[in-house]
């Protein structure tokens, strides 16, 4: 299958690792990777800011440069909403209203499009360790992913997967909210990190790079032992 | 930024780092949710009984005007008097109109939101009338002089021995821990009330149009003696508390308790149909029904957020949003707090004055999934802030929102961006913690990750 892979921006700027492991883990699984360079933002930011006109002139590049692809895989479940479930509000009633809706069905977030399109679980990845999974928001209530990347881990050998309490509470990134309500998303990472730790684990992992961001950077502060990691970081280690 | 918006971030910026205020919600709300799963398995579909509870409220939110002018010619058909009040203070003034011709002394009362919407009590207090709360939560947090804390749960940010603390001062009572106590204490002080009372004034959970009865669920008997012993009964409602049918309460009522309070249905559920009637013995002498729009319909005209006006007041969405968990039901400013206080307050008190609160959203949308009438609150948030700034746009924020597309759209300028970035973290690093750090707001608790040496598209171009 031709994939395109989406790196969003700050995934490209500060995480590009996870990007490579993604391009590894595609190409390894026999797909033709391609990543057009003029892609950068999906329009998110300005479009949960209230600015939908400046966030189309975002989106519609994107938009522009992945309407016809195969399948768009995205190293993000927030971008990923944006581009499957927002788009076509954000062009609702509008000339590009069916191109938004057609990338929306080729969209997949990273771990949904290994598990949900290509039926993968096994990756043959081996990570000895204890690891507990941190669900975003926008993966989990605006995509309905909960059980793939699970099933992932699961399937990776030497790792013990343990659950914590309140797993699906939003760690408190939030985009432009960290920065608007530092003091309200700061309290809300740091009633995350206290119920990662509480399962001793020692990789707090997640399939956005968002949530993961805002959680190292509040642990490593706060100089706490546990450590964030993205699932195709586990995915593709041997 | 408006007054509201900046004691909201004040007030936030304190009650965030109460570590004694953030545990004591959290436990309480984790009690809570396991409380509200293991009821809502004795559903055989909670998601077909939302869907159901959503079609009912949709139903008679479209079809309104049918459905209240049904209530009301059937209530008044039993001899309730009917009030229509547009706004706020003509649903407080009609309110003292009939306590004056009662010519009352003492009023007491029992939960109801509305009231609060309407500052009911402290108009009846300036007019020189009592009044009394008589649900053990609100009977608690009025002591205090303080809001409600939370719509369900008024008392919830107070432990037993500040409870305690409270009834010695005021009541002087003998200190205790045990809550049988306590509710032993305000029950004394209560019941004595209600028997002075010449006036009682409740609210209502749900108004059965078929029927003309209007249905109010408690947890304590109080809402049952408010408006069973004095000789005068009050009760104030949204017109939006509208259900079609009287066997819809079939699944509200349940629903309600489920969703509300993790209880298999509240312990005392009483409809009331009218005043006492000719050979009946008991009951108020005369029942007054004020039916409150105080832009209600404004909100009904919006065809894009009018399933606000389902909600039932239930609180599902203030227990499971990390936001509220974290600063509190007083910290909000407004009567109705957490998700849907966000949503409906910009609609009923003004978009300028209180989009700040859609704006102390993460999006999560715990909110919708926990709301049993299906409410899509946290896009309404969203909705919300495109329509404050439809409005009035920031242009400072505008240019810098075009800014950033520009940037982003153009890769040399992009690139550019990455490689000044790296270029000055050095000295990023060396301005941290200082007023001079441009990204204060982040890195005051946060570590940032630096530009990587070589960023992902960078390895993807060499690559190749």
């Amino acid at each position: 299958m031709n994939v395109t892979l989406f790196i969003p921006c700050f995934v490209d700027s500060c995480f590009p690792q996870v990007g490579m492991h993604m391009v590894r883990i595609l190409e390894r699984l026999g797909h033709r990777v391609t990543c057009p360079e003029a892609v950068a933002c999906c329009g998110q930011p300005a479009f949960n800011s209230g600015y939908w006109d400046e966030a189309r002139m975002v989106a519609g590049k994107t938009l522009h440069h992945l309407r016809d692809a195969e399948a768009v895989v995205i190293a993000s479940g927030s971008c990923g909403a944006m581009l499957k479930v927002f788009y076509p509000q954000l062009y609702a009633g509008r000339p590009e209203e069916a191109a938004a809706q057609r990338l929306s069905e080729h969209t997949w977030e990273f771990s949904d499009f290994l598990v949900s399109k290509l039926g993968v679980t096994d990756l043959g990845a081996r990570f000895p360790a204890k690891v507990t999974f941190h669900d975003g928001c926008h993966g989990l209530r605006e995509l309905g992913i909960k059980s793939g990347p699970r099933k992932l881990l699961e399937k990776v050998r030497d790792l013990e997967l343990v659950e914590m309490s309140d797993a699906e509470t939003c760690c408190g990134f939030g985009g432009t909210f960290a920065a608007k309500f530092p003091m309200i998303s700061t309290a809300m990472g740091e009633v995350k990190c206290a119920s990662a730790a509480d399962t001793g684990a020692e990789y707090m992992v997640s399939n956005d790079s968002s949530c993961l961001m805002h959680l190292q950077g509040l642990l490593s502060r706060q100089g706490k032992p546990l450590k964030t990691l993205h699932l195709a970081q586990i995915l593709d280690s041997q | 930024m408006s007054n509201a918006a900046q004691q909201f971030l004040e007030a936030a910026g304190t009650i965030t780092r109460n570590l004694r205020h953030r545990g004591l919600i959290q436990t309480a709300l984790r009690k809570y949710e396991v409380a509200r799963d293991r009821k809502k398995s004795a559903f055989n579909d909670w998601s077909s009984a939302r869907q159901s509870a959503a079609e009912t409220k949709w139903d008679a939110i479209n079809h309104l005007d049918t459905y209240l002018t049904e209530f009301t010619s059937k209530i008044e058909a039993r001899g309730t008097k009917v009030h229509w009040c547009p706004t706020g203070p003509e649903a407080r003034d009609t309110i003292r109109g009939i306590i004056r011709d009662a010519k009352a002394k003492c009023v007491v009362k029992s939960k109801a939101m509305t009231a609060e919407e309407i500052h009911l009590n402290e108009a009846l207090e300036k007019d020189g009338f009592e009044v009394v709360e008589s649900d053990l939560g609100e009977f608690i947090v009025q002591l205090r002089k303080e809001p409600p804390y939370h719509i369900v749960f008024p008392a919830m940010h107070l432990t037993r021995d500040e409870i305690s603390d409270l009834f010695e001062r005021e009541l002087g009572s003998s200190p205790t821990r045990e809550p049988e106590e306590l509710t032993m204490i305000a029950r004394r002080a209560l019941r004595r009330k209600y028997i002075q009372a010449d006036v009682g004034i409740t609210g209502a959970n749900f108004a059965i149009a078929e029927t003309g009865m209007v249905s109010i669920t408690e947890n304590e008997g109080n809402a049952r003696l408010t408006a069973a012993l004095p000789r005068v009964m009050i009760t104030l409602l949204g017109i939006e508390k509208i259900l079609p049918k009287l066997e819809d309460l079939a699944l509200f009522l349940p629903l309600l308790a489920t969703a509300g309070a993790g209880q298999t249905v509240t312990g005392y559920n009483t409809l009331y149909g009218g005043p006492r009637q000719p050979g009946e013995s008991d009951g108020p002498v005369e029942w007054h029904v004020v039916l409150l729009d105080n832009r209600r319909t404004e909100l009904l005209a919006d065809p894009e957020q009018r399933d606000a006006l389902h909600c039932i007041r239930c609180g599902a969405c203030l227990n499971v949003c990390p936001i509220f968990r974290n600063v509190g039901g007083h910290t909000y400013g407004t009567t109705y707090s957490g998700p849907v206080g966000s949503v409906i307050t910009p609609h009923l008190r003004g978009l300028q004055d209180w989009k700040h609160l859609s704006n102390a959203s993460s999006l999560c949308g715990a909110c919708t999934e926990a709301c049993p009438v299906k409410i899509d609150l946290h896009h309404h948030l969203l909705q919300n802030r495109r329509n404050a700034i439809g409005e009035t746009p920031s242009w400072i924020e505008r240019l810098a929102w075009r800014a950033h597309a520009f940037v982003i759209n153009t890769p040399a300028l992009y690139q550019f961006g990455q490689e000044v970035a790296r270029i000055v973290e050095p000295l990023r690093l060396r301005l941290q913690g200082t007023p001079l750090d441009p990204v204060r707001s982040w890195t005051r608790t946060r570590d940032l990750p630096p530009v990587a040496p070589e960023s992902f598209k960078e390895w993807w171009r060499n690559r190749r």
